[in-house]
């Protein structure tokens, strides 16, 4: 029955539902985890690598997390290819703004920028809609630090703590349990690392599998962002108690 | 002979242009306002060709309020300043570029920082504490260098443009009409009344 509203992914189902979104929807929901927090002095993001193979060269690139702007950054959870057009599209939209204004694009207009386009794919068609959604964290001087996600509808909303991907219900009232409104940034990292290591799969996590990145403000007070390398994850990982124990990885 | 000035202080900026409408020789209106308000604290003051003004400020304007419409927050000065000189440098690689000579005041509302930019039909702007377009620049810069600083309060302010305006009257060949005075603070942007009909003889 439900395939004649199936193919195409801009009619309503006779209960008023688009299959084609919803099914984008459940494709990420079997995705990596990707959370976000907001800290009074900054935002984590931290995200789940599927590691899928020992011989896959694991450090060459962010698999997960990206840097759209000077003032932005992103986590991804769905369809990587699909992440990278959007992607790309939102650092040219991040790049035209500052060419036209000489001044970063408020986090809001790029996220709405990125949602306009994902709305499109429900209406006016196409082949099926972007399998991806994102959490962004950014800066700008008008609203301070900012948490988004949107999602394949292209509906988008500000956050203090969120998640998307695999057991995102789980991390959210995680979050939702755990989360202070006054936490600090080193406060925000430790809730991430904890949240991520109770909805993952494997309990014992090394910088193989998760991806870690910050905004926050240097004490000069410049804003900056920074995607981890492997020996800080390491080190908040062992600060934490949650690191893999080492020479011990024949047990896969 | 149109004047256009405009001078910064510690929380205010002043735009003033003269009031004259001028064809050739001929005094056509001596009310003009040559000032477009953009936005809440965003004030642009033109001269130059009569139709290209009018054109291009109205067509700033508009598109300075569409973007508070669509985005639900405004422009600061500086992000208005860099968005009318792309689109004047864009104009003059076309087929009939605007021949506008503007200044720019604003307030930022958020540090509450003056600003003043002075941008001339070949797309330069800079960001100035006080400047002039037109023969202005010949009688007032001296004044103003002399006398300005960039922490005064806004009744010096005024009283170096009084000193500024006396002296086109003192020096111009052609009589302006007065000015308009207008002044952008945090609160806004307001029309100052400034009474101008002490008679200045010539030296």
């Amino acid at each position: 029955m439900s395939r004649r509203y199936d193919s195409r992914t801009t009619i309503f189902s006779p209960e008023g539902r688009l299959y084609q979104v919803e099914y984008a929807l459940e494709a990420i929901s079997h995705a990596g985890t990707a959370l976000g927090i907001l800290a009074q002095d900054g935002i984590v993001l931290a995200a789940e690598r599927k590691v899928t193979s020992k011989l896959l060269e694991q450090d060459t690139s962010a698999e997960k997390l990206y840097i759209l702007n000077d003032n932005m950054i992103c986590a991804v959870a769905g369809m990587t290819a699909d992440a990278n057009i959007l992607i790309n599209y939102a650092r040219q939209a991040a790049q035209r703004y500052l060419l036209t204004y000489n001044e970063d694009i408020p986090c809001e207009q790029l996220v709405r920028r990125l949602c306009d386009l994902k709305q499109g794919y429900t209406q006016h068609g196409g082949l099926r809609p972007f399998g991806v959604s994102f959490i962004y964290a950014g800066y700008d001087p008008q609203r301070q630090f900012q948490l988004y996600q949107s999602n394949p509808s292209g509906n988008y909303g500000g956050w203090k703590a969120t998640s998307v991907g695999a057991n995102n219900a789980s991390a959210q009232s995680l979050l939702k349990q755990d989360y202070k409104e006054e936490c600090d940034l080193k406060e925000a990292c430790g809730l991430a690392v904890k949240v991520l290591s109770k909805t993952m799969d494997s309990t014992k996590l090394s910088s193989e599998k998760i991806e870690f990145a910050t905004v926050g403000r240097t004490p000069e007070g410049k804003i900056y962002h920074h995607l981890w390398g492997a020996d800080e994850i390491d080190a908040l990982l062992k600060e934490h108690g949650l690191a893999k124990p080492v020479d011990k990885d024949n047990e896969e | 002979m149109e004047v256009l000035l405009g001078i910064t202080g510690k929380d205010f900026t002043i735009i003033c242009a003269s009031k004259a409408a001028m064809r050739g020789a001929t005094i056509l209106k001596a009310s003009d306002d040559k000032t477009r308000n953009l936005n809440k604290h965003n004030l642009m003051a033109y001269s130059g060709e009569a139709g290209d003004t009018t054109q291009f400020a109205e067509y700033v304007q508009a598109n300075v309020q569409l973007y508070s419409m669509r985005s639900g927050t405004h422009l600061g000065p500086d992000a208005v300043a860099n968005f009318v000189r792309g689109e004047v440098a864009k104009a003059l690689r076309s087929r009939r570029p605007y021949n506008v000579n503007l200044l720019l005041g604003g307030v930022d509302p958020t540090t509450g920082k003056p600003s003043l930019y002075w941008c001339d039909y070949l797309a330069a702007l800079a960001k100035l504490p006080y400047a002039a377009h037109g023969y202005a620049q010949y009688y007032c810069l001296s004044i103003l260098d002399k006398h300005h600083h960039p922490d005064i309060e806004l009744d010096q302010g005024l009283k170096i443009l009084r000193m500024c305006t006396d002296e086109l009257k003192r020096r111009l060949p052609i009589d302006f009409k007065g000015v308009l005075v207008k002044i952008i603070t945090k609160d806004g942007i307001r029309e100052h009344d400034y009474v101008d009909d002490k008679q200045i003889l010539p030296a």
